[in-house]
């Protein structure tokens, strides 16, 4: 009993340490995260913004800031553009890493050199965007190699300014977020179908099922949480696309308010210190993805009890 | 009775094995091509003088990379400064995020106590929420600290890193059973000394994958030192980038346009080519449950 008793609070003693441990995390989170999380809430409770040189506010004006970020039509319209060029990109992404994951999980395909595909389609995704971004301005200006290839094959008769027009850009700024994408896309697409039981392909190749029935049948229904996943991730990042439309249209400033997305717009506010609208825009969109991560919660914890 | 072959499948209806192979390397080689080209042309483009680039498109390198490569360094944009910041914050934030990410992990991992549940549900919790949603507050506390310009509000909140301390716990489910700080105990370790000595070596490879994951990502990271960092000899790579982006652009050399970009992505690009196996396998452990 007596040795019972003294191996529990020895245990005791050991488990203190857990709290030690989580010091440094808990501080910094707190401090870091969690007071300008409150922070950025109380503002957006309040009038305060620059008029000029002159500052106007703090005033406590209750949930105006929200009221006015919808009525003035600026979130939907910013929404609507960033998921616009999200699903534009997402599409293409999502179709292209189903078939290339299929393709290297198909044990009969044989895909010679795999890894060095893999390796070359998950590039894009370590480039810094910004500079990427830089990088396709440049060879889509209109004196760029671009431009001047199309010339040069006969294609265009003069050059086509396509950082001048929506469609073209918005098609640019989907096309690189496809392209830095869909290889990371491809590798948690293809962790999942590894993980599938290799016995229900051979049952399905047994009674004749061909490739592509394979794939309908049995490979998508069993990814169905992997996809759901990939989308939910994918869309929080879509939301705080910033870095490729902000470079490639500079923040914006000209007639191309097309390509504004809702963080572009909280960075415009951070900028000219518009404290309040800022606020509320940070809180509608904590709120969008408070909710969309309670979802991915909920797939991984569900997944992990199995 | 026999088991149906490869061809007895394939002839049955879709497309034969050959013929799909065929696709497949077709689209592979095509998406290769898709995500090279532009990086060729950069190099390409970053080795031609102002002149040579404006008159037309080539695949051909030129002999300007040197004289390019000089004329930035010793340029208006500060980028070698650019560079030097940037490879202070995003190693040191390497450095500290995985170290202090292996400790909670260690924390939730080894010990049982009270609230060791809740912290671990908010953690997984908070791991999606976007740090842009707190700038506004951010910005605030750290003029308050007058700690603008500086590069400890980029790097201290790397501490607290939810992704990166997931992926370190699922590793030491997979690598660090009990037994191990068990034994250390029992041949007198202390807990700070087990961590730091037995359980951070085994941790290493996990270390090493999100240490390249968190140098990347700072390395890239555009908009939260954008609002910090307002001093010219202070700026990171992607702010510079930015600037240059907003300056007049038809004024400048365009062989340095494409120079300052591919410096920007070199380190990276080199990393990468070293270290891909390693980081290509990092990927999916971490997102999603194997």
């Amino acid at each position: 009993m007596a040795k019972e008793k003294k191996k529990t609070s020895q245990v005791v003693k050991y488990n203190k340490w857990g709290y030690i441990f989580l010091i440094p995390f808990i501080v910094v989170y707190l401090v870091f995260q969690l007071i300008p999380l409150i922070t950025t809430i109380y503002n957006s409770f309040f009038e305060n913004y620059m008029s000029g040189l002159k500052q106007v506010g703090p005033n406590w004006i209750g949930l105006t800031n929200y009221i006015t970020i919808f009525k003035n039509g600026d979130v939907p319209k910013y929404f609507a553009n960033t998921m616009i060029m999200w699903i534009a990109g997402f599409i293409p992404q999502i179709v292209l890493s189903l078939l290339l994951a299929a393709w290297f999980a198909d044990t009969r395909l044989r895909i010679k050199a795999a890894g060095f595909y893999k390796t070359v389609i998950y590039m894009p995704n370590l480039i810094m965007a910004s500079a990427f971004a830089m990088l396709f301005f440049t060879l889509f200006a209109k004196t760029g190699p671009i431009n001047s290839l199309m010339i040069q094959m006969g294609v265009f008769t003069e050059p086509y300014e396509f950082l001048t027009y929506t469609a073209s850009t918005r098609t640019i700024v989907a096309f690189m977020n496809c392209l830095m994408w869909f290889g990371n896309t491809t590798i948690l697409l293809m962790a999942g179908m590894m993980g599938i039981d290799n016995a229900l392909f051979e049952a399905a190749q047994v009674d004749g099922a061909t490739s592509t029935q394979v794939f309908f049948r049995v490979t998508l229904p069993l990814l169905r949480p992997i996809l759901l996943f990939v989308l939910i991730t994918s869309l929080i990042g879509g939301l705080q696309m910033f870095d490729v439309p902000q470079v490639l249209t500079n923040g914006d400033k000209t007639a191309l308010r097309q390509i504004t997305t809702m963080i572009m717009y909280l960075n415009n506010h951070l900028y000219s210190k518009n404290f309040g609208m800022a606020g509320a825009l940070s809180v509608f969109l904590f709120i969008i993805t408070g909710i969309l991560s309670i979802i991915v919660y909920k797939f991984s914890t569900s997944e992990s009890n199995e | 009775m026999s088991m149906p072959n490869e061809e007895y499948n394939d002839v049955e209806g879709g497309l034969g094995l050959f013929a799909r192979r065929l696709i497949a390397y077709i689209v592979l080689v095509l998406l290769t091509f898709l995500c090279l080209f532009w990086f060729y042309l950069l190099f390409i483009n970053s080795s031609r003088s102002n002149s040579e680039l404006s008159r037309g498109f080539t695949l051909i390198p030129s002999t300007f990379f040197m004289q390019n490569f000089n004329n930035v360094i010793h340029g208006t944009l500060p980028i070698m400064k650019g560079m030097r910041n940037s490879f202070i914050i995003a190693g040191t934030c390497a450095i500290i995020s995985t170290y202090f990410s292996a400790m909670t992990a260690y924390a939730i991992h080894v010990y049982d106590f009270k609230a060791k549940k809740a912290i671990f549900t908010f953690i997984l919790g908070v791991m999606m929420i976007p740090t842009q949603v707190t700038a506004l507050g951010f910005i605030k506390l750290v003029e308050g600290m007058k700690l603008m310009n500086s590069f400890i509000p980029l790097i201290v909140p790397s501490i607290a890193a939810p992704a990166t301390f997931y992926y370190m716990k699922q590793y030491m489910d997979s690598t660090l059973p009990h037994a191990i700080v068990e034994a250390a105990r029992i041949d007198g370790s202390s807990e700070w000394r087990t961590f730091n000595t037995i359980s951070l070596p085994i941790m290493k490879p996990a270390i090493a994958v999100q240490m390249i994951f968190t140098f990347v990502a700072n390395w890239n990271n555009y908009f939260t030192p954008a609002l910090i960092l307002k001093k010219d000899e202070m700026k990171t790579l992607p702010i510079l980038i930015a600037q240059l982006r907003s300056a007049d652009f038809l004024k400048f050399d365009m062989g340095q346009v494409y120079m300052t970009i591919a410096i920007s992505i070199a380190p990276v690009i080199i990393v990468y080519i070293i270290l891909s196996r390693s980081i290509v396998g990092g990927v999916a452990v971490g997102s999603v449950k194997g």
